[in-house]
This record gives C-alpha cells, sequence and structure tokens, in this order.
C-alpha cells in the first residue's frame, strides 16, 4: 500500500531544475535571427505629444525599425476591458484602457511612445537617445482629492473630475444602527500598497513561423490562454494559429495577470511585420514604471457600537488611485469594500467609493488585492473602539466573530466574481484563540510587557483577524493521461509562478492513479498542451485547477480499473492499483504495469466496440459557484528603539484555516512569503510621487524589500473548516499572509511606545522609522 | 558609438572560452547569451537584488556590475557548475529542496552561489550569521525563513558528510 501523498509535506517536483540553472524562464529563450526591442517611454506624467521623430534612430547602424503608434494604423486600438464592472444598482464606470503606444497624450511617466528594434538590446537603448521627443507638459493630476475637483486637469478629455467610478453598497440600514448606537468612532485612513516587485522582471519573445503559419509568444504571464485569444483577435488569426508558453516566471505577485500590456501588443506584432523572432525583457528601472502597481486609498470610516463593543454598523467612504488607465475593472475597489467586513457580524454598512484617474502608472491587483486596505479600516477602528470603550483587544474582537453555526454566512453585498458576498464556511473563534495562545497574549500584557517596560524597553503586542475570498471561477481544466513509460502527464492552463503546482496537482493525481508524485509531470501554462482556462490569481489555482485534475484523475483511474478487469477477466472491485501497476488483489504475480495499459488502451490494429476512446486519458473541468473563504489570525511582539524606531519583531505567529492542506510545507512557504511582503508593505515600502507625477524612488536601492534581517521568523498553526464548495475541500493561500500585515503594524507599534497615551494613532501605513519619527514628535 | 572590443579568456565552470566581446558587455550579459549559461539571472542591473550572483576567483560578485572584458584570465563559476545535472545536486541544493527554499527559483542561483562561499568561509553559522549573509540577496517568494533554514542544514551536512 503506498502512502497518502495528498496532505503530506511531499519536496518539490520541480525543484532540481530551478536549482541546478536548468529551469527556462523568458529570457533563456534564445533563437536565431532574434531581433531585441527598447522602449521609448515620457519622461513627464502628463503632456500632449507634439512631435515624435525617429529618422535618426532608424539610421542608426544595427536598427531594423522604429515604431510609434502612427505605423501601426489599424492596429492600434485601447486595450480590452479585462473585467467588467460587476452588476450592482447605480454604479458609475467610465472605462478608459491603455494603448499599445501613446497617440495625442502621455498620461503616465513611463508609458510608451516609440519601440525601437535591433540586433542587439545595446545598439536598440542606444537608438532610443536618438529619437526626439516633443511633449507639451500638462497639469499632473497626483493628488487624489483634488482630482475630483471641477477646476482639476482632466487624465482623459471628456472625464471631468477624473471620475473612473462610483459605486455604492450598502446592507441593513447604517442610519438606524447610528441612531442607537452607545458609540460612534469616525477616523480617516490612509492605506498605500506598493509594487509587487518580482525578482524577475516582465517579459516576451515572439516568434513567427511563416512556414507554419504559426506566432508562438514566450511570456511572462499569468494568464497564458487569455492572451493567446487576445492576441489572435488583434492579429487577425484564429487562436489555434497562436501558442503562449508561460515557462517558468519568476514571481508574479498579480502584476503579471495584467494584459494586453503595451509590449504584449507591440512585441508579437513587430515579429510577425519584420518575420523575424524578437525579445523584450523589461529592466527594473522600466519594471516601476512599465509594470502595474498597487497604490492608495484615502477611507473616511466610522464605526456605531454598542456599549459592550458590538458592531452595530460601519460606514466608509472612500477614494481608490486607479493610475492612468483602468483596464482592471473595479476588483481592487470592491475587494477593498468586501473584505473590510472580515470575520465579522457587521449587520450594518453602507460603503461608497469613487474610483480616480492620476497621471500615475495604472493600478491592478496586487497580492491581497485590495483587501488589506479594507481590513485595515475594520482592524484599527476596532482597536479605538477597544480602547474607547475600556474593552481588552482580543476580547471585542472575539465578541463580534461570526458564529459557526450561522455558515454559509450572506454578507448582502456583490463580490469581485459578481456573486453574492457568502462565506462557505468557517469556524473563527479557535484560530483566535490559538493565535493568543501561541503568542502568549494574556501572559504578555499581564506579565511580560510591564517587566519589559519596567526596564525601559518598549515592547508592545498586535493581534488582527481577517478573511480572504478565495479560489473564485470561472473554471479551470486539466487533461491527465497515462504514458507509456508508466508517467502520468498532467497539463493544466494555468501559469505558474512559484506556487508549487508540480508538486500539489501531481500529489492530488498520485492518489487516484496509484503513482508515485515523481512519476507525474506537470505542465501549466503552454496553450498547445491545455487549450482553456482562465489563470493563475485570486488563489485560486490549488482550488479550481487542482480540483479539475482530481476530476479528471478519478476518471482516468476508472478507465484503468476498466481496461485491467478486462485484461484479467475478473471484476474491477478485485483489483488495486498502487505502486504505478494494476494488481490482482490476493493472487501474488497478476499485475500489470500501467504503461503497458496505457500502449494496450492504443490499438494499432484490429477493430473496437463502438464509443471506445483511445488511450488512458481524460479531460475534466472544475467550476465552483462561488469563491472559497479562508481566514485566519495574525499575532506579534515588536520592540521598537524609541530613538531610531527600527523594529525587531519578538515574535509572528500566523494561524490560518485554508480548509484541507494539500501540502503543509508549500503552504507554509506562501505565508512566509506573504508576511514578508506584508512586512514591506507595512513598514519599508512606499511609492513616492512629487506633485509632478514623477516616482522619486524607482530603483530597488530606494524602493526597499524586505531582505533575510527584516522578515521576522514565523510560526504557524492551522485550523481546518473543509469547503462545502469543492470535493477537496481546500480554499485558496496564496495571498493570505499579505493581508493583515499593516493594521498588526500598526497597533503593535502604538502598544510598544505607548502612543495612545499621548492621543497618537497610526492611522496610515506604509510607516517607516521617518514617519514614525515625525508622527510621534509631538510626544515631547 | 564605440565598438571597441577586448579578445577575453575566461575560465567558467572549469572550462575555458576564447571570445571577442565588446568593451560594454555586462558579464551578466555575456554569461547568459553568449555563452548560454542562462542559470545566472539577472533581477536589477543595479546590483542590489543579487540574483546575478557568481562567484570569481571564488569571491562571491555581482555579475551585473562587471564587464565581460574584466574577466579575463579569471576563473568563474556559476550555477550550472555546482551540480552535473538534476540527478546529482550538491549538498546546498539538497538542502534548499528539502528544506522548500525556494518557490520561483529566480533569485535562487543568486542565493546558491553567496551561500557557497559563505559556508566555505564560516561552517558553523548560527542563524543571525545566516541572515547577515543573505541580506544582499533579495527574495520576493518565501520570506527567507525556508532559505534559513536550508542553509543552516546544509552547513550541517557538510560538517558531517554521510558515511
Amino acid at each position: 500500500m503506498t502512502t497518502r501523498a495528498f496532505g503530506a509535506p511531499v519536496t518539490r517536483n520541480e525543484d532540481a531544475r530551478l536549482l541546478s540553472g536548468r529551469a527556462l524562464f523568458v529570457d533563456d529563450v534564445e533563437l536565431p535571427g532574434m531581433l531585441y526591442a527598447a522602449f521609448l517611454r515620457s519622461n513627464v506624467a502628463h503632456a500632449r505629444i507634439k512631435a515624435i521623430d525617429v529618422s535618426a534612430a532608424r539610421a542608426r547602424e544595427g536598427v531594423v525599425a522604429v515604431y510609434t503608434a502612427d505605423d501601426l494604423g489599424d492596429y492600434w486600438a485601447p486595450g480590452p476591458l479585462l473585467v467588467p464592472p460587476p452588476p450592482i444598482k447605480g454604479i458609475t464606470f467610465n472605462q478608459r484602457t491603455q494603448v499599445p503606444l501613446a497617440k495625442d497624450k502621455v498620461r503616465h511617466v513611463g508609458e510608451p511612445l516609440a519601440v525601437v528594434l535591433a540586433e542587439s538590446r545595446y545598439v536598440a537603448e542606444d537608438a532610443l537617445a536618438d529619437i526626439a521627443v516633443d511633449l507639451d507638459p500638462l497639469p499632473a493630476v497626483v493628488d487624489l482629492e483634488k482630482a475630483l475637483a471641477d477646476t482639476s486637469a482632466c487624465v482623459h478629455d471628456g472625464v471631468r473630475g477624473n471620475l473612473a467610478a462610483h459605486v455604492r453598497q450598502s446592507r441593513g440600514n447604517y442610519t438606524a444602527a447610528r441612531a442607537r448606537a452607545d458609540r460612534i468612532i469616525s477616523r480617516r485612513f490612509f492605506y498605500d500598497h506598493g509594487a509587487s516587485s518580482p525578482i524577475e522582471t516582465r517579459g516576451i519573445v515572439a516568434c513567427w513561423d511563416a512556414r507554419a503559419n504559426r506566432l508562438t509568444i514566450w511570456d511572462t504571464t499569468q494568464a497564458p490562454v487569455f492572451l493567446r485569444n487576445g492576441l489572435a483577435g488583434m492579429l487577425g488569426l484564429s487562436e489555434r494559429q497562436v501558442r503562449v508558453i508561460a515557462p517558468f516566471v519568476g514571481g508574479g505577485f498579480g502584476p503579471k495577470i495584467m494584459l494586453f500590456y503595451p509590449e504584449e501588443v507591440v512585441i508579437p506584432w513587430a515579429a510577425k511585420k519584420l518575420d523575424r523572432p524578437v525579445k523584450w525583457i523589461e529592466d527594473r528601472l522600466e519594471h516601476f514604471f512599465a509594470t502595474t502597481h498597487e497604490r492608495g486609498q484615502i477611507h473616511d470610516a466610522e464605526i456605531a457600537l454598542s456599549a459592550e463593543g458590538r458592531i452595530l454598523g460601519v460606514k466608509d467612504t472612500f477614494l481608490h488611485d486607479t493610475g492612468a488607465y483602468n483596464p482592471y475593472g473595479l476588483t481592487v475597489p470592491i475587494n477593498s469594500q468586501c473584505t473590510l467586513l472580515g470575520p465579522y457580524v457587521i449587520p450594518n454598512y453602507d460603503s461608497t467609493f469613487r474610483a480616480v484617474f492620476t497621471n500615475k502608472p495604472i493600478v491592478t491587483p496586487y497580492r491581497g488585492a485590495g483587501r488589506q486596505h479594507g481590513v485595515f479600516v475594520i482592524e484599527r477602528l476596532l482597536d479605538i473602539a477597544a480602547r474607547e470603550l475600556n474593552i481588552d483587544r482580543a476580547e471585542i474582537r472575539r465578541c463580534n466573530l461570526i458564529p459557526p453555526e450561522a455558515f454559509p454566512y450572506d454578507n448582502e453585498i456583490i463580490y469581485q466574481d459578481f456573486a453574492p458576498l457568502s462565506y462557505d464556511s468557517g469556524n473563527y473563534g479557535p484560530i483566535l484563540e490559538k493565535a493568543l495562545d501561541m503568542v502568549g497574549y494574556r501572559h504578555f500584557l499581564a506579565e511580560e510587557q510591564p517587566r519589559l517596560r519596567a526596564q525601559g524597553r518598549h515592547v508592545g503586542i498586535g493581534v488582527v483577524c481577517y478573511v480572504e475570498g478565495t479560489g473564485i471561477g470561472p473554471y479551470e481544466g486539466a487533461k491527465v493521461q497515462v504514458q507509456s513509460n508508466g508517467k502520468v502527464s498532467v497539463a493544466t492552463g494555468i501559469g505558474t509562478q512559484g506556487q508549487g503546482h508540480f508538486t500539489v496537482f501531481a500529489q492530488v493525481a498520485a492518489d487516484q492513479l496509484g503513482v508515485s508524485v515523481r512519476d507525474i509531470d506537470i505542465v501549466t501554462g503552454d496553450t498547445d498542451q491545455f487549450y482553456w482556462g482562465a489563470g493563475t490569481f485570486a488563489s485560486r489555482g490549488a482550488v479550481v485547477a487542482g480540483n479539475a485534475v482530481n476530476e479528471a484523475a478519478k476518471v482516468v483511474r476508472q478507465k484503468i480499473l476498466r481496461l485491467a478487469a478486462e485484461h484479467f477477466e475478473c471484476a474491477e472491485e478485485d483489483l488495486e492499483i498502487a505502486d504505478g501497476k494494476v494488481t490482482v488483489v490476493g493472487v501474488p504475480g497478476q499485475s500489470v504495469k500501467l504503461g503497458e495499459l496505457a500502449l494496450k488502451a492504443n490499438p494499432m490494429r484490429g477493430a473496437v466496440r463502438p464509443g471506445t476512446e483511445p488511450g488512458l486519458e481524460s479531460t475534466q473541468y472544475f467550476g465552483p459557484p462561488s469563491g472559497a473563504t479562508a481566514s485566519g489570525v495574525h499575532a506579534m511582539i515588536v520592540e521598537v528603539d524609541p530613538q531610531t524606531f527600527t523594529l525587531e519583531v519578538l515574535k509572528y505567529v500566523v494561524v490560518h484555516d485554508c480548509g484541507t492542506v494539500i501540502n503543509p510545507l508549500i503552504l507554509a512557504g506562501q505565508i512566509h512569503g506573504g508576511v514578508t511582503q506584508g512586512v514591506g508593505n507595512a513598514f519599508y515600502e512606499q511609492l513616492v510621487f512629487d506633485e509632478e507625477g514623477q516616482l522619486l524612488n524607482a530603483s530597488l536601492a530606494d524602493y526597499l524589500l524586505p531582505t533575510a534581517l527584516e522578515a521576522p521568523r514565523m510560526q504557524i498553526g492551522h485550523t481546518v473548516t473543509v469547503s462545502p464548495l469543492n470535493p477537496l475541500g481546500v480554499k485558496g493561500a496564496g495571498e493570505a499572509g499579505a493581508i493583515p500585515v499593516g493594521p498588526l503594524f500598526a497597533q503593535a507599534i502604538e502598544d510598544a511606545l505607548g502612543l495612545t497615551e499621548w492621543k497618537i494613532e497610526l492611522n496610515e501605513i506604509p510607516l517607516s522609522p521617518a514617519r514614525l519619527f515625525e508622527l510621534t514628535s509631538r510626544r515631547q | 558609438m564605440t565598438t571597441e572590443t577586448h579578445d577575453i579568456a575566461v575560465t567558467v565552470n572549469g572550462t575555458v572560452y576564447e571570445r571577442t566581446v565588446e568593451a560594454r558587455l555586462l558579464l551578466s550579459d555575456f554569461l547568459r547569451h553568449d555563452l548560454l549559461l542562462a542559470g545566472t539571472h539577472v533581477g536589477c542591473e543595479h546590483g542590489v537584488c543579487g540574483a546575478c550572483t557568481i562567484l570569481f576567483d571564488g569571491a562571491a560578485v555581482r555579475s551585473c556590475l562587471m564587464f565581460a572584458a574584466q574577466a579575463d584570465g579569471h576563473n568563474i563559476e556559476t550555477v550550472e557548475g555546482l551540480a552535473p545535472d538534476t540527478e546529482h545536486l550538491h549538498p546546498l541544493q539538497e538542502a534548499m529542496r528539502d528544506c522548500h527554499g525556494l518557490q520561483c527559483g529566480y533569485c535562487t542561483p543568486g542565493i546558491l552561489m553567496t551561500m557557497k562561499a559563505f559556508l566555505e568561509e564560516t561552517q558553523a553559522p548560527d542563524e543571525a550569521q545566516v541572515r547577515e549573509a543573505l541580506s544582499g540577496n533579495l527574495c520576493r517568494c518565501t520570506g527567507y525563513q525556508h532559505i534559513v533554514d536550508a542553509v543552516l542544514l546544509a552547513a550541517e551536512r557538510l560538517r558531517r558528510p554521510p558515511e
């Protein structure tokens, strides 16, 4: 009997290739006759384009072509709206999507104006300096509140007040709840997220094969199937003529799901037009402007409570910076709006947001995708409420948690997947208890903190709760196929950026098919291997594609048993699949290898019964009715140096419930990475724009990603509440680590420095040593 | 534009390569695109992320901050030199796999080379020393914890090789 692979901390199938430098990333693709592209980008945020003269660049030796928007002709068109606004009553949405190369106007620093194609990247970059651009600068729209004024410059002519969207969602009756509240607390909160900064920047290689009449694209995308479909449409090809390969991708975290980036439109077109392979690899400076960000929101929020600390209602009005274009619709601010509700019973909720166009790079989801902003608001409101009502911070959370008998729990508003925001399952109390236990909450407050304070140390504790909507539709599929060498091939349409798909999908299939995880070969992100799918986003890979793999593997298992039963002339019930072969139970020596059965399933001569399908293979699809809601609690003890405001995290605890766990080792890695991105967001990373819309810290020396010295050692605990929405019972886990770190830092730092005694609240993220110095300077 | 070139002879993973290179060609580009040793990755091209770290005469250096011409006559080791194939990994690579010290794997080659040099100097490091030594390499996926665990495990295994 083989050990069950599902649920075990299996090391990864993909690692040997990655560790030995033998995995293919986009920039590793080398093709004969390849050209190299470099983009000329706007160095001002907002301007009319008067003239672009590329003649000198075209004349440079080694330059093959230089194109501007005019050269694209009819191919030039604004990109598609990727996510239409959800069906919410009374919604306003002004669609303005990005263009391949700027025409007439530039709307953010880094927007591409022209592309050079040359025999080397070095020459292509030389030629950028040959291009003469005449821009007539316009006032830059940078500040969210000023942008809404009638007198503001307009990012898009015809969109007055730069209003990209206006959305109100509510449940219950907040006004009535407010009227009977014992305590009303109102605050303004700022939450700024940052740049996802994968260590591999974006890149694309396009190769037109005129003989085969096919286009092959290698792209760092999280959504190869959509990219193929869209490019085929733009180029007038059928989908079958385009193959998109997302090979190993060096981190995504959201912005690589965005499409079509201008480079993704221009490079394949140029490759086809010039009939030569073309490569473009984004450099780090470009990445800060040309890849999407997630940025700031300003919330004016109010909470109404009973004297005992029960939440009666929340009202929130916020502004969301969508950047120069809004191709990703409303996903980010809708997530903020929905995730604010968290794991709490909030019977009355009134939330309105306005999304605002600015002359800054485009905002699309980055790990958490707006959830952070909402979680920050509710968690900070609860901290303030706890203080004002003299209730313990953990207790005010505990007493407002949705009780386990209330699931499925309907929040009565619409989520990003257009479905009602309903939590499928959960049991939040034990998560909080476990986290408090692991961090030593009560002991710390009663004994440790007073003792350390007496020594003059500034040590504080924090505890925050959150939920994460994961595993949304529409669907994914998988093809499972037994090979004649006995190995199993599994192909799925999603792309992979480090999540361990080569291993977790193998674990799912291994138990069904009785083969070792190592004998299962996973293919992701190659549209020739699997035709359909949506992509890797919203913590949905394991949930949606994982269940598709499970369904397909189940069918293949049935085919194996049927064929083996014929082979042995016995009943299927008498057979056992294990160790790569089918054995007749209780008859030693009576076994057949899966590879032999695969060969047998593909007869080369003779007749078969009508309806017979060749091979031991199956393609199945899985689409959940709605997302599975994961949940968790983070707690931390931090020490702050009161002079330098540097932090030392003394303890960091995550307790998480993502349903059934497929691989605890990989899950831990997802959480560690998420938390560390959250730490960066909370205290180190901030995109700093000046009034002209210039990004002032566009390098990794100035935009500070956490290193091994800033990342805390984390302890992880789990509880398991299975999801009823899919057969594996799993929920997503990719974003959970990153979501609640901002309010945790604010709470714990406030506590460490005793700021509430000075009536100083930390109602903004990111913080930093410099910002803490400013905010606390009025203590003296 | 200058097209000044240099004739260079560089030893990489024990093989001598003789090439004519432009003066401005970065060592990272030379390794990746001229020698097709694409295991060395480029993450920032300004010496911060550490993905392009190689061993240059035994010392961990950033290949994006050097020109290929500067490597003339020198000895370089890249990630491809750590293991002859995917079946025979270096103990550091094995520990990274065992501890799940990598996710997307893009920063991994640079981390392996930095840690190889570190473990040659420091055979029995503690966690603080490992974190300090790792702090010049950015990883955006792992939160470093499993990398730290892997380096500590590798150090232990290298001190006490299996019988």
